[in-house]
């Protein structure tokens, strides 16, 4: 009995129910006639779709810059990776690497330009990056009516300049990493790419917080006066995790727009942080420690329950539960994580 | 006064906190319009007794305490410190709990002012009533001439000099109907030598209007001159408790900080003679220890110990040399000048410290011990850190961590369930190995520990300190020791010095008599006022 405790403790509620009422859609999915192949393809490829965007939290919140709700910052290097490489002509693989390319410096410049306003805001990052994300996103969302566009897949078909609200990706880079090797088992898709890209990104994290900075960077999040005492500058290593933590963003949106097919600009990327943080909260991560382990579960259980939610809720209850379930869920998990951070501290 | 029932007796008082013992069987009483001085070196236990007075939650939380408080003769028991200011006891802090935004009459009747009925009230009750600015003004008056100093009663709380803050929170307590005991808690510390003049004046104006006064201080003169009786605690005992008449500033200082027992002098490593260390007008901006002129030099191979009192500035010199607080000044350490803040060049100096704040600054303490021993290491030089693909980047070697952690494990028995194990999850004793271990691994040739045996047990003390003389005889290692424990010191250290208000008051032997200590560090100088009572 004991050990059930602890391991429910160790385990965290939240998972608990979470992967219980996952495992309950699954089960009761065959059974009011949702066929399970497609599920589990769709399963896969949002979990790939997300899964970047919500690594892409972790390196800030190892250096105690908390979750980082400017997310939007990144995918906004994100959406200028992809509108331009998209400009200037380029299609299939070498389009999305060009998008990629062109992503990171805008990544970089913003990141950089990010960490500095959160080390004068420190302990206050969380509310700060929020409304640094709502305020960039407006301001892109003036952006991408005056900038040059000129292509007419991108621009809106009356005017001839200014973004179209969602730019469809059919003609370039769609399903790119979705259809790469592929393989196919009666009616259900693995996406082999998308994952191996994931799985990349997750190694790249991972060999990154075991480098010297990684190490320095975790410290500085556990303890920042250890770290100082120690000869690290806690300044610049807040600004590396935000600068990472931007850049991955970004290349996040980038995958995220081949699996879902469009490219949406304007208001689009300004909710997109809460999925993200929700997700890595559900994985079992604090407001001050995260882990790949968490990344993976959290996405996984948070998109297969985005997945199922609709089609086999809705097939049952014949009306539309899915996005109500879904916004009780991510922000019931935001609050439940900020109030036990508290608890913590206290 | 020998038939006088005193207006408040202690009797036997003992606490521990779990199973620490700061008070032992304390006795003594206060009679009426009598100055009590109430001397101690930190951590004697005067604060632990005056929140035993006050009936402190904190006290109650942690078990009680055993003894008898009387007062009138009446054994009382306080839950509360309401109940102790209900029954006449009055406290003014160290620290000013003033609002600075009102005036000195507001302050002084704050919560208790006087009220003025009106219309409102008999419609709406008592909470309408307006204030009687011109009753409260008298009374904040009233007080204000029973402390026999000339205080503005309109002037706002901001724009006073420390010293009329001192009053304004002295005259506040006075001003209760039944202030009978009066406790004031190092009320000069703050003030100039002539404020402390008038403080000391109006002190004796007040016991001679018949309220007692337990007057807490480390200016042992001013102990001298005002009060009455001494009493003076030593590790939670009351070992003196005598009229002053005929005591001296001399043999309080010895009766406060001398022992009973011997101190151990063991066998110290022989020093070479060429000055490793040199510090030339230090000055550290660190709050609360503040530095403000320091010079020394220490040889290499020595051990260099700092006392003095809280506050003074001891422990600043540690955390400015070592770029944690900014500061300036010139140091050199074998030849070469030191990078004053800027903590990664002064590690990279072959220099280490150990923190007195181990929890806030040193330790990590949700990670592993192996990260708690390697990361200072790694960051500072660059080690454990091993190539992958070629020398392409670097990775942490959590092998290489963990044999160094094991190492130092075994070799200062850090009691723990594995390297992995949390630093959180440690004892004080051996939390503090585990920061020893960190500077170790550095491989310094000078180290600074500060306070290197607080808050940690006996058994533990003896393993840091034997440690600490090992790494010296052994390894050469030059070692800066500051403490606030006069004892320790002088069993471990080659020379001593003492700070007081932020500058070196005086270096002297461990084998120097131990009054000597206790001048310099109550800021006496040691020459004349040997006598002076």
């Amino acid at each position: 009995m004991n050990r059930i405790k602890a391991f429910i403790t160790d385990f965290g509620w939240p998972r608990i129910i979470i992967a219980l009422f996952l495992l309950g859609l699954f089960i009761s999915a065959p059974i009011v006639g949702v066929k399970l192949g497609p599920s589990f393809t769709d399963v896969f490829n949002r979990f790939g779709q997300n899964a970047i965007m919500v690594l892409a939290l972790v390196p800030m919140v190892q250096a105690g810059c908390g979750l980082n709700f400017g997310l939007p910052l990144g995918i906004l290097a994100g959406l200028l990776g992809s509108t331009l490489a998209m400009q200037l002509g380029f299609v299939g693989a070498p389009g999305f690497i060009v998008a990629i390319l062109i992503t990171i410096p805008f990544g970089l410049l913003f990141g950089l330009g990010y960490g500095k306003l959160l080390n004068k805001v420190k302990g206050e990052e969380m509310t700060i990056a929020m409304y640094v994300g709502f305020s960039a996103v407006m301001l892109f969302s003036i952006l991408w009516l005056v900038l040059p566009y000129t292509k007419a897949d991108l621009v809106m078909g009356y005017a001839g300049e200014g973004l179209r609200r969602s730019i469809s990706l059919e003609k370039y880079w769609a399903k790119l990493l979705n259809d790469f090797l592929a393989v196919r088992i009666g009616d259900f898709v693995f996406p082999t790419g998308l994952m191996l890209f994931v799985g990349l990104c997750v190694l790249f994290i991972f060999v990154f917080m075991r480098t010297r900075t990684g190490t320095a960077l975790t410290a500085v999040g556990s303890n920042p006066d250890y770290a100082r005492a120690s000869g690290v500058s806690v300044e610049r290593m807040r600004t590396v995790s935000t600068v990472v933590s931007t850049v991955l963003g970004g290349v996040g949106i980038l995958v995220y727009q081949q699996s879902f097919g469009f490219v949406q600009v304007y208001d689009a990327p300004l909710y997109m942080a809460f999925p993200a943080v929700s997700a890595l909260l559900i994985g079992g991560a604090s407001v001050t420690k995260a882990s790949m382990v968490n990344v993976v579960i959290g996405t996984f259980l948070f998109q297969g329950m985005l997945t199922m939610t609709p089609s086999v809720i809705n097939s049952v209850l014949k009306t539309d539960m899915s996005e109500v379930i879904r916004i009780i869920v991510s922000n019931g998990m935001i609050i439940y994580a900020l109030t036990r951070k508290t608890k913590v501290t206290k | 006064m020998p038939n006088e029932t005193p207006l408040l007796s202690l009797e036997g008082i003992s606490k521990d906190f779990y199973g620490n013992v700061v008070l032992e069987d304390v006795t003594f009483s206060v009679g009426r319009g009598q100055i009590v001085g109430l001397v101690g070196e930190n951590g004697a236990g005067k604060t632990t007794l005056m929140r035993i007075l006050f009936g402190m939650p904190v006290i109650a939380e942690t078990g009680g305490f055993k003894g008898t408080v009387s007062l009138d003769g009446k054994p009382v028991a306080f839950k509360s410190p309401f109940d102790a200011l209900d029954a006449g006891i009055g406290m003014v802090h160290q620290e000013f709990s003033l609002i600075p935004g009102f005036t000195t009459t507001e302050n002084i009747t704050l919560n208790r002012e006087t009220m003025k009925s009106n219309l409102a009230c008999d419609i709406f009750g008592s909470r309408m009533s307006v204030l009687d600015r011109a009753a409260m003004r008298k009374r904040a008056s009233v007080a204000i001439e029973r402390l026999g100093v000339k205080l503005d009663p309109d002037m706002l709380v901001s724009e006073m000099p420390v010293g009329h803050k001192q009053f304004t929170e002295i005259a506040r307590e006075i001003d209760r109907a039944n202030v009978k005991l009066l406790v004031l808690d190092e009320p000069t510390a703050v003030l100039t030598e002539s404020e402390a003049e008038v403080l000391l004046a109006s002190l004796r104006t007040l016991a001679s209007q018949g309220i007692s006064i337990i007057f807490i201080s480390h200016r042992l003169h001013e102990i001298v001159k005002v009060a009455d009786r001494i009493v003076v605690l030593r590790d939670g005992k009351a070992v003196k408790d005598v009229p002053t008449a005929g005591t001296t500033v001399h043999d309080i200082a010895k009766w406060m900080v001398g022992r009973d027992v011997q101190a151990s002098v063991t066998e110290l490593s022989t020093c070479k003679e060429n000055t490793f260390l040199s510090v030339e007008h230090l000055w550290v901006d660190m709050p609360g220890e503040t530095v403000r002129d320091v010079s020394f030099e220490v040889r290499e191979g020595e051990i260099f110990g700092i006392g003095g009192l809280a506050g003074q500035g001891k422990l600043g010199i540690a955390n400015g040399i070592m770029g944690l607080f900014p500061g300036g000044g010139k140091v050199t350490v074998d030849g070469k000048d030191i990078p004053l803040n800027d903590p990664h060049g002064v590690l990279n100096s072959h220099m280490a410290s150990v923190s007195e704040d181990r929890r806030g600054v040193g330790l990590l303490l949700d990670e592993t011990l192996e990260w708690n021993i390697a990361f200072t290491a790694m960051q500072a030089k660059g080690e454990y850190l091993t190539p992958v693909l070629g020398g392409l980047f670097k990775l942490r070697d959590e092998k290489a961590m963990k044999k160094l952690a094991e190492q130092y494990v075994k070799q200062l028995e850090i009691k723990c369930t594995g390297t992995k194990q949390r630093a959180m999850e440690l004892s004080g004793g051996n939390q503090q190995k585990i920061c020893l271990a960190k500077a170790f691994a550095l491989n310094p040739r000078l180290l600074f520990v500060s306070e290197p045996t607080r808050g940690i047990d006996v058994g533990a003390k003896a393993i840091v300190l034997e440690t600490l003389r090992t790494y010296n005889r052994e390894f050469g290692m030059t070692i800066v020791m500051i403490s606030s424990e006069l004892e320790e010191l002088r069993s471990i250290c080659h020379r001593i010095a003492i700070v007081d208000e932020g500058k070196i008051a005086g270096i002297l032997a461990p084998t120097a008599d131990i009054a000597e200590f206790g001048l310099l560090m109550s800021g006496e100088p040691d020459d004349k006022n040997g006598d002076a009572a």
